[in-house]
């Protein structure tokens, strides 16, 4: 019955450029090439190119990249996360004072963050699903509840002071600070010290060892989420259910797409990405403090517009998001290495969010056939 | 006569004080695509919701293959091969036109928690499906967006044909499209009429009706007006009917016969 198919022969061969241009990271990989030839150009101090300067620019990029990688998925979802940034300090006392103040266990501890996270995400995802509220608004409402309740619970915790001590000496080595603090894979940097192949001190205690001993495990946790969200959005079920929630609600409601179980869920997401990064921060540095990840949520929902996120929501991806936040720490530790002053990375960074908004407006009509 | 796929008996829908359908009879049969006419606000949109389960009628009986039947919603209808093609298509512009095609019912494989969708299977059978209909998918991945209405309304007939539908209910499938497209949608629905399913196009334009249609009811203030065979009825009585005959029959002389 199906009648022989003629080749429209207006239908030329998807070229390889076009089938570049449909991928949202696009932008951000450029991006990315663009500040590393500028750096290598105006850089006027050596080191920032060796492993030791990478390590250094990548750690403070996997820290945003990891709550970028979140905010990746809500935009696409359709929704914004403004209390990442809340959310961080938020969940930095919740596991600093289950461990100092109550004394549990640091597993535990972990194990309760994740709990207040889900809690937060799922109040914000129920709020937002049920009275379809413009997501920016609710969650803007938690960023204030959640850094007051930040200050008032340290208050209560330390007996008046706004930073609390003693994480580290209660952990103890144990088993949070070997997932979230320090250095993995000594010894393939030490080896390849050892060889010559990477900078070794000359000088001091540590000559011999490596400038660079080890990845930051936060830069493995980085990797991880980044390939765990990649296969997901790309490759599984939920992953088109994102997309479908995003690009049209109703439409994927009528398709029978769960979407607000599944924006719920995104919501819950953003905010264990924030605390993934309070464990990072808490754990390395040992004690937590008010002012932890003030304005973080910003600096998320830009890495996820360079990478190529739409704002109305149903086009992106998260490795893009992972670049724009290599893009940010690349730019911010670089500088330090030019005779650049440093107070002009406000500006490259608004001018970045600019241009990046600007070529995914063309994308979008070119994607969606607008003239 | 066989017994009809759908048939929808007297019913009635009430919205408060509102009578948006007064006594609405409908039959469906295999291998029939039924006309369902009307002017704007006849009642045809609150008909179709209430056939396809989005709302209850306030009276009447709805039987499936002879069975009476009640969906209490859109997903019930589905499960019993009742899928409907609303006019905003349930299409993404900016999702590929793969994953349009399996959205909300995505076939997965593996084990949990590595479950993962089929993409190469779902890119066959997409673009087979596409060619099967006349249009030729070099890249599933291309952006529905990037489709003609025509290809967009025909990919999503294709989409419920695809997932095991009996009877299409279509809601003005050809209403914003040019000549050549709305050709193509008609020819598409010949196609699934002739695999033996059952059509229900609800359509204002009684050219497009003619020209598939192999039975005609006329919608009218929420009350049906009779329902003709192909070759009972002329286009000009269809027209007449469907606006009330005489205001149509008035404008007809004022412009001169041309409408």
């Amino acid at each position: 019955m199906a009648e022989a198919v003629m080749p429209d022969e207006r239908l030329k061969q998807t070229p390889f450029l076009t089938r570049l241009m449909r991928k949202p990271e696009l932008g951000a990989i450029a991006g990315l090439v663009l500040m590393l030839m500028i750096i290598a150009l105006a850089q006027t101090k050596d080191g920032l190119f060796t492993v030791n300067g990478i390590l250094g620019f990548l750690e403070p990029s996997a820290q945003l990249g990891i709550l970028a990688i979140g905010a990746a998925l809500l935009m696409i979802g359709g929704e914004f996360d403004l209390s990442v940034g809340s959310m961080i300090g938020f969940a930095g006392l919740v596991f600093g004072a289950s461990v100092v103040a109550f004394g549990m266990p640091g597993i535990v501890a972990v194990a309760v963050a994740l709990l207040a996270a889900t809690a937060v995400g799922t109040v914000n995802g129920m709020i937002v699903t049920r009275t379809h509220l413009p997501s920016f608004i609710v969650t803007l409402g938690f960023l204030f509840i959640l850094s007051g309740l930040t200050l008032v619970g340290l208050k209560l915790a330390t007996g008046g002071s706004t930073q609390l001590r003693g994480v580290s000496d209660a952990l103890d080595g144990g088993l949070v600070q070997y997932l979230f603090a320090g250095k993995a894979f000594p010894w393939v940097f030490q080896m390849l010290g050892d060889q010559g192949l990477i900078e070794v001190h000359t000088r001091g205690t540590l000559a011999g060892q490596p400038r660079a001993n080890g990845i930051p495990v936060s830069i493995l946790w980085f990797l991880g989420l980044a390939f765990l969200s990649t296969w997901i959005l790309n490759r599984t079920r939920v992953g088109n259910w994102i997309f479908a929630a995003g690009g049209d609600a109703n439409a994927a409601r009528n398709s029978g797409v769960p979407v607000d179980a599944v924006k719920l869920g995104l919501f819950v997401v953003t905010a264990t990405c924030a605390t993934i990064v309070a464990l990072l921060q808490v754990a390395d540095l040992g004690s937590t403090d008010a002012t932890r990840g003030f304005q973080k949520e910003f600096e998320a929902i830009i890495a996820a517009v360079i990478g190529g996120c739409l704002l109305t929501g149903g086009y992106g991806s998260t490795v893009g998001a992972c670049f724009g936040a290599v893009i940010f720490g690349l730019v911010k530790f670089g500088i330090d290495y030019t005779d650049i002053d440093r107070d002009w990375f406000k500006v490259f960074l608004g001018g970045m969010l600019l241009l990046a908004v600007l070529f995914n407006n063309v994308i979008r009509k070119r994607m969606t056939g607008e003239r | 006569m066989a017994t009809p796929i759908v048939e929808m008996r007297d019913i009635e829908k009430h919205f408060g004080s509102v009578i948006a359908l007064a006594g609405v009879s409908v039959s469906v049969n295999a291998g029939e695509v039924h006309c369902l006419l009307g002017d704007n606000g006849a009642g045809k949109s609150t008909f179709i919701k209430t056939m396809s389960g989005v709302h209850q009628p306030s009276k009447g009986q709805m039987y499936v293959d002879g069975q009476a039947v009640t969906f209490q919603s859109p997903r019930h209808a589905l499960d019993a091969g009742i899928a409907t093609v609303f006019q905003d298509l349930a299409m993404i512009p900016l999702m590929s036109i793969t994953r349009n095609f399996f959205m909300g019912r995505e076939p997965v494989s593996g084990i949990w928690p590595f479950k993962q969708m089929d993409m190469p299977f779902c890119d066959r059978v997409t673009r087979e499906e596409m060619q099967r209909i006349g249009i030729d998918v070099r890249d599933p991945h291309q952006a529905v967006g990037t489709l003609s209405g025509g290809e967009r309304q025909c990919v999503a007939i294709s989409r419920a044909v695809y997932f095991g539908a009996k009877v299409l209910i279509l809601d003005e499938p050809t209403s914003a499209l040019g000549v050549r497209q709305t050709s193509m949608v008609l020819k598409y629905v010949d196609m699934v009429r002739k695999k033996g399913l059952g059509v229900v196009f609800i359509t204002h334009n009684v050219r497009h009706a003619m020209a598939v249609g192999d039975r005609f009811t006329v919608l009218n203030r929420g009350k049906t007006l009779g329902t003709a065979v192909r070759g009972d009825i002329t286009p000009e009585e269809l027209q007449d009917l469907m606006a009330g005959g005489r205001e149509i029959a008035q404008l007809s002389d004022t412009l001169g016969g041309t409408v």
